[in-house]
């Protein structure tokens, strides 16, 4: 089997991120990760790890260095000046009775 | 044999079959090449052993001698086991696994599909619910083949001395037992002839894609073991799997 870009030492198949939908209209969210030499079967890998219980109508699979993700060091520039700006919550109106506050 | 006979008779082999199977791949936990696949192969064998059981069950019922699925299971010897050789044979290395199970899943796949148009009701409600589980079976053993055939040097020659092992068990699939024959008349099981030319047709298909080779000769059909005819290898598998509920009847967890 070829074996893709993966951390030196890393003996195993490539890494894919699966996310499963657990009903028809709900988002995907992130199930965990497989390792796979391709795309059919990390989907088949993800359907046994992830959804053999019927926890999924449907899956996604991706490859995990596909995905680009912010660092720790991010955190300080991308979230924190949103922490003291209260007026970009929408909490300063009066919610009707009967509405579902989040 | 009258019709009932060569009921139970069949039914017996469709859950040896898979009850046997089912016990080789569960060989594999812990054991196989990934922990991904390690799971594949102990689920798959989970689905054979549940499908057992559903065709156990019913012959047992059927039979009328008070036998439940696990009394067949457990407290029958290797010469009353109606199982074909095929699915008995040793779990071999990696390879020959994934390609006794193509073949067999290949089989169980068109088989199941026919019997979903038994005239047996149960037989017919057995077969649409495990007809599901084997497609899955079949898409990925399939898939292995492929991969194992058309990979590296190493896996091509495992995969094609595999072939060549597994090959020479698979005749005797097609070849009727005498209950076989009865319900192909009777219209509750399909007839084997037919069978063959569309599993034929799914293992061409296959190689095709993998680059391996079938051996040029076609199965010895009709020629040494039949279904129910055993190897030395299944007498080790029961002493192995009966050991428990021999050693403790009755015991439940």
């Amino acid at each position: 089997m070829t074996q893709g870009d993966h951390p030196v030492g890393d003996t195993q198949w490539p890494l894919w991120e699966v996310f499963t939908q657990s009903a028809p209209g709900k988002p995907h969210e992130h199930a965990g990760s497989v390792h796979a030499p391709d795309a059919e079967l990390a989907l088949q890998n993800a359907r046994d790890v992830y959804t053999r219980r019927g926890e999924a109508v449907s899956l996604w699979v991706v490859p995990a260095d596909a995905i680009t993700a912010s660092s720790p060091s991010d955190a300080g520039p991308f979230f924190e000046p949103g922490n003291d700006k209260p007026y970009r919550h929408p909490q300063f109106y009066k919610v009707p009775s009967g509405v579902k506050v989040f | 044999m009258d019709a009932n006979a060569a009921l139970v008779d069949f039914l017996l082999g469709l859950g040896d079959d898979r009850l046997v199977l089912g016990h080789r791949l569960s060989e594999w936990c812990g054991h196989a090449p990934i922990l991904e696949e390690d799971i594949a192969l102990t689920n798959i064998a989970l689905d054979l052993i549940g499908q057992a059981n559903l065709f156990l069950s019913l012959a047992g019922d059927l039979e009328g001698k008070g036998r439940d699925a696990d009394a067949l299971a457990y407290f029958r010897i290797d010469r009353e086991f109606r199982n074909h050789p095929l699915v008995e044979l040793p779990k071999g290395d990696f390879a020959f696994t994934i390609m006794r199970q193509f073949l067999f899943d290949a089989f169980g796949y068109h088989l199941l599909q026919a019997l979903g148009e038994s005239g047996h009701e149960e037989l017919r409600g057995i077969a649409g619910k495990s007809v599901k589980e084997t497609a899955y079976h079949l898409r990925h053993s399939a898939e292995w083949v492929v991969r194992l055939g058309d990979g590296t040097d190493e896996s091509h020659g495992r995969a094609q001395r595999a072939l060549g092992e597994a090959w020479r068990w698979t005749g005797a699939l097609f070849v009727p037992t005498p209950a076989e024959a009865a319900l192909d008349e009777s219209g509750v099981a399909p007839n084997l002839a037919g069978l063959e030319f569309v599993w034929r047709a799914s293992v061409d298909e296959v190689m095709l894609n993998s680059t391996l080779e079938l051996p040029e000769a076609d199965p010895p059909a009709g020629k040494g073991y039949r279904r129910g005819d055993h190897t030395e290898h299944l007498g080790t598998l029961l002493a192995e799997m009966q050991s428990l509920a021999r050693a403790h009847p009755g015991a439940t967890w």
